[in-house]
């Protein structure tokens, strides 16, 4: 049983690559948590996923002992922390479960814009933030410059910074005792009734569902018979103990500490993060503040490219949400695609992961539709229904007005690339709130329409900053628009699975570029293919392909027989990937391009 | 109608130099063993005779390679096994491929009294920048004599030209089919230039050194040969393939029906007794294995009913004829019905009580007809 006084409880502020995870790895290890041999990169990153791009996605903790210049032995725990915006509720819950934080920033790069948002989470949330300096190895480290940038930009005292090098080891001992000495202690009532707050959960195949708490106030112990209180659901808590990276079981867990608990809990749909875990015998009086449940923004379909894998694809997301309950799915069929789901997204990032899993993990081949956000439609019944998918849009004649999601946007950007970053968020429909300079990096704040930025924002964003920008953003609000649904005809007729819905002042560039698009994508087949874009009835543009004028192979002997027939298999296994729509044959390709495509 | 027939292959791996659109199975060599090389083709030849005992030889095709640079006592020592071996048909074709340059044009007579009764000669263009283009040896003159020579040689002679070359126009290819039916006998063959994988025009192709006319261009250039060909009396009977009536080439008739055909020579295919074979392609290895072996199949499996029935449509329908009723009842179960019934009323197809044909515009898109064909 450790004091009180002797528990840290931190989380790492960084931007990707900045080194987190080095960093993580290295306190680990000079705890002494690990023995070398088992040490493997980024300790924390366990999927895949995870550690290819970089990022985390589940909150992740471990405890490590660390004895202090000051003899005494203290418990550490590290909270890994998603570091993405899409995850924005849950990195708040993470970051309400620890005292401090480190800022991590490159030596060389400074601070980005994710960091931004991140550190002011981190200061929202009461936090004592310790500035380290990574990289400082490297030549072209520059810490001064970095921890001027950082007091401007961020208004935090560099004057205690931390320099290390995570790679290298360098300053390491020195970011433990700055822990030791510059975190508060966690605070906390040993006899108050349980308060717990949820941070995370995940599925085990053995344990069933684990759950991440950091006790707040009472304590958990196995056996005990707790309550979730937003969901009202109690169980009895089976296991409970920690992470050190490896799992250690205990009989209790006390006020300041963090570990998981076990309670017969057979989906993670039924924990909510953020959510206070209380005694259902002795339960506390209100739950701890800040809980809302997750809502997903990004809304997309997913269909099997073989309809014979939709089977596949359904098991597949069940599994998926037994891990990851912020996502969403509901069956969804499509007269272009098929059968297959519409699931809903915390943001693009959470998207493109959900569909990398799926094809990585569940070997599962994928069309993913445009995304699209939720709009709200108030129609002239008065009813106001929330639309996923633009196909389901009513009739215009029965809609009062629509509202769009608009999202508050913080971009960093060297300043020669400042003007065309501009210009696209002027171009997107965006209203400035905030300009200014640190040093030669500008920040831009934005409100921009969360449908813009779905549209391909973040790749124009890269192209035009040759890769310097970095992007951020937060909901905002809802707010009345002008939309339109733009739909997509093929020889006439309608591909639901090609629409969208947009602001009607740019209805017309984007259903050019799209047409234009799909007369690139689509192959020439049999007969002219006319491809239209049209508001309701009234085309606003057009392209077409003419027929095929000539295929026919040259020569074609005894030879060439099996090699023919082989080439006809082939062609065969390729129609599998292609679309059937009337007598016209889209390829997959075409589907994906309406989520790629650029301003053309 | 036509009868199916036994045909005979005989490849011939070499060339003086690789020309830069071949895709065949070819080598430039400068010499070899002649001796040794007759002997493995006379091995092989004789080791499949044993196989297919009792079927009568419609044709015998020495293809290449350069056949043309074979010694003429190779080519006789073949022809005659293959009559000693089978009792042939009496109107048995026996054709050579051949470039038209002047030293084989030496040999003609030589060829023609070692049994050759039809030459295929490979003339490609009809002016000099094009045959430098194609990587040819042989000048326009020199092709020109070859021809005559050829046809007072042989009894038959086809010539083949490559067209829509880099930078053709139709006007273009209309002079020079012009020209080409000018002196032309019984048989043309005229392919659409290709760039295929593995030719030296692949890279050159893909580094933009030159660019091919357009699809909409070579359509019209195929159609205007469609026209000429018709108007001077040697239709289309197949899709390069040009032929007074009664002179078409019996050989390739063969492929063109689901006939038998033996493959003799390095990667040369096989179909018979419902087999496919394969010979070993590389010359040096087919060579070794011969002479251990007696033969050096490579491969050789049963053809399943639905790969015969796919090759079978995928040949037939290069006929203007097409498929007749007999063979059409077999590949049936291999049509997709919608796919048929598109096609037919779509005008790609027609089907009637002579069998199944494309039409002149689906002759012009017969990979896409086959792919709604055997969906």
């Amino acid at each position: 049983m450790t004091k009180l006084s002797h528990i840290r409880n931190f989380s790492i502020v960084a931007h990707i690559d900045h080194g987190k995870s080095t960093l993580a790895d290295r306190l680990i290890q000079a705890c002494g948590a690990i023995e070398a041999r088992d040490m493997k990169e980024q300790m924390l990153d366990s999927m895949d996923i995870e550690r290819e791009r970089g990022i985390t996605i589940k909150a992740q903790t471990v405890r490590l002992e660390y004895k202090a210049k000051d003899g005494k032995t203290y418990q550490l725990n590290l909270m890994d922390t998603p570091g993405h915006v899409d995850f924005a509720y849950e990195v708040s819950r993470s970051l309400a479960a620890c005292e401090g934080s480190l800022l991590v920033v490159d030596a060389s790069q400074g601070v980005e814009a994710q960091t931004l948002a991140n550190v002011y989470h981190a200061l929202d949330a009461g936090h004592e933030v310790v500035p380290v300096l990574n990289k400082i190895d490297l030549p072209a480290a520059e810490p001064e410059r970095v921890k001027q940038q950082i007091e401007d930009v961020i208004g935090l005292d560099t004057s205690d910074a931390v320099m290390i090098s995570a790679k290298t080891g360098i300053g390491i001992g020195d970011v433990l005792e700055a822990l030791v000495n510059r975190l508060p202690c966690p605070e906390g009532d040993v006899d108050a009734p349980l308060q717990a707050l949820l941070v995370d959960s995940w599925y085990d195949p053995y344990l069933g569902v684990i759950i991440l708490v950091r006790i707040k106030n009472g304590v958990l112990k196995k056996g005990q018979k707790i309550r979730m209180m937003a969901t009202e659901a109690a169980y009895q808590v089976d296991s409970c103990g920690y992470f050190t990276p490896k799992l250690v079981q205990t009989t209790e867990l006390r006020p300041g500490e963090m570990g998981f608990f076990t309670a017969a809990i057979k989906a993670v749909a039924d924990t909510k993060v953020g959510d206070t875990v209380t005694d259902d015998r002795k339960p506390a009086d209100t739950p701890l503040p800040g809980f809302k449940p997750s809502v997903p923004v990004v809304w997309c379909g997913l269909f099997p490219i073989d309809a014979a894998d939709y089977e596949d694809l359904r098991d597949s997301l069940a599994k998926l949400r037994l891990n990851d309950a912020s996502f969403q799915y509901e069956p969804e069929t499509s007269a272009a695609l098929g059968f297959g789901f519409r699931c809903g997204f915390l943001g693009l990032l959470h998207l493109e992961i959900i569909q990398e899993r799926l094809e990585r993990e569940f070997n599962l081949d994928l069309i993913t539709t445009a995304p699209s956000v939720v709009y709200r439609v108030h129609k002239t019944n008065g009813e106001m229904e929330e639309l996923h998918n633009p196909a389901d849009m009513p009739d215009p004649a029965r809609i009062d007005h629509m509202e769009e999601p608009w999202i508050k946007a913080t971009i960093m950007v060297p300043d020669e690339y400042l003007g065309p970053v501009l210009t696209l968020c002027t171009e997107r429909r965006g209203q400035q709130i905030d300009l200014t300079y640190a040093g030669s990096r500008a920040m831009a704040v934005y409100k921009l329409p969360l449908n813009e930025v779905v549209f391909d924002f973040y790749d124009r964003l890269k192209s035009i900053s040759r890769g310097y920008a970095s992007f951020d953003y937060e909901v905002d609000s809802y707010a009345q628009s002008d939309l339109v649904k733009v739909s997509i005809l093929v020889n006439a007729e309608p591909v639901d699975a090609l629409s969208f819905v947009v602001h009607r002042a740019n209805a017309e560039s984007r259903g050019r570029g799209i047409c234009t698009r799909l007369k690139e994508l689509i192959p020439r087949q049999m007969f002219q293919i006319a491809i239209q874009a049209a508001i309701g009835g009234r085309i606003v543009a057009r392209e077409s392909i003419s027929a095929l004028r000539k295929d026919v192979t040259a020569k074609c002997y005894g030879g060439d027989a099996s090699r023919k027939r082989k080439l006809l298999d082939k062609q065969k296994e390729g129609k599998k990937r292609m679309r059937q729509f009337g007598k016209v044959e889209i390829p997959q390709s075409a589907f994906l391009a309406a989520l790629k495509m650029g301003d053309s | 109608m036509i009868t199916p027939g036994f045909g005979i292959y005989i490849h011939w791996p070499f060339c003086l130099s690789k020309c830069p659109y071949c895709d065949f199975n070819s080598h430039a060599a400068q010499a070899m063993d002649h001796g040794r090389w007759r002997a493995a083709l006379l091995a092989e030849l004789n080791h499949f005779a044993d196989e297919t005992v009792g079927r009568t030889p419609t044709s015998i095709f020495f293809g290449g390679g350069t056949p043309s640079l074979m010694a003429p006592e190779t080519v006789g020592a073949l022809v005659a096994a293959v009559k000693s071996r089978w009792v042939s048909a009496p109107e048995l074709e026996v054709t050579l491929e051949a470039n038209p340059t002047s030293v084989e044009a030496d040999r003609f007579r030589a060829f023609r009294d070692a049994g050759i009764n039809r030459l295929s000669l490979g003339v490609q263009a009809l002016d000099a920048d094009s045959l430098a283009f194609l990587g040819r040896r042989h000048s326009v003159d020199e092709a020109l004599a070859a021809l005559k020579l050829a046809q007072a040689t042989f009894p038959r002679v086809s010539f083949d030209l490559i067209y829509s070359r880099p930078g053709q126009t139709e006007t273009h290819w209309r002079a020079e089919l012009a020209r080409a039916l000018d002196l032309a006998g019984e048989h043309l063959s005229l392919y659409q230039l290709t760039v295929e994988d593995g030719t030296a025009f692949a890279p050159a192709q893909a580094r933009g050194d030159f660019v091919l006319p357009g699809e909409d261009e070579a359509a019209a250039q195929f159609e205007a040969t469609q026209e000429m060909c018709g108007k001077a009396g040697l239709p289309a009977y197949e899709i390069s393939n040009h032929a007074r009536p009664g002179a078409e080439c019996r050989h390739n008739l063969t492929y063109w029906t689901g006939g038998e055909w033996l493959g003799i020579g390095p990667g040369a295919h096989g179909r018979f007794g419902g087999e496919a074979l394969a010979q070993i392609r590389s010359p040096g290895p087919w060579l070794a294995q011969v002479e251990r072996n007696g033969h050096a199949t490579e491969t050789r499996h049963r053809l399943a009913p639905a790969e015969r029935r796919s090759e079978l449509v995928l040949m037939g329908l290069r006929l203007r004829t097409g498929l007749d009723p007999a063979l059409l009842a077999e590949v049936r179960p291999a049509l997709d019905p919608s796919g048929l019934a598109r096609m037919i009323e779509d005008g790609f197809l027609v089907e009637d009580s002579q069998g199944l044909r494309t039409t002149p515009a689906g002759r012009l898109v017969l990979n896409a007809v086959l792919g709604k064909l055997l969906a």
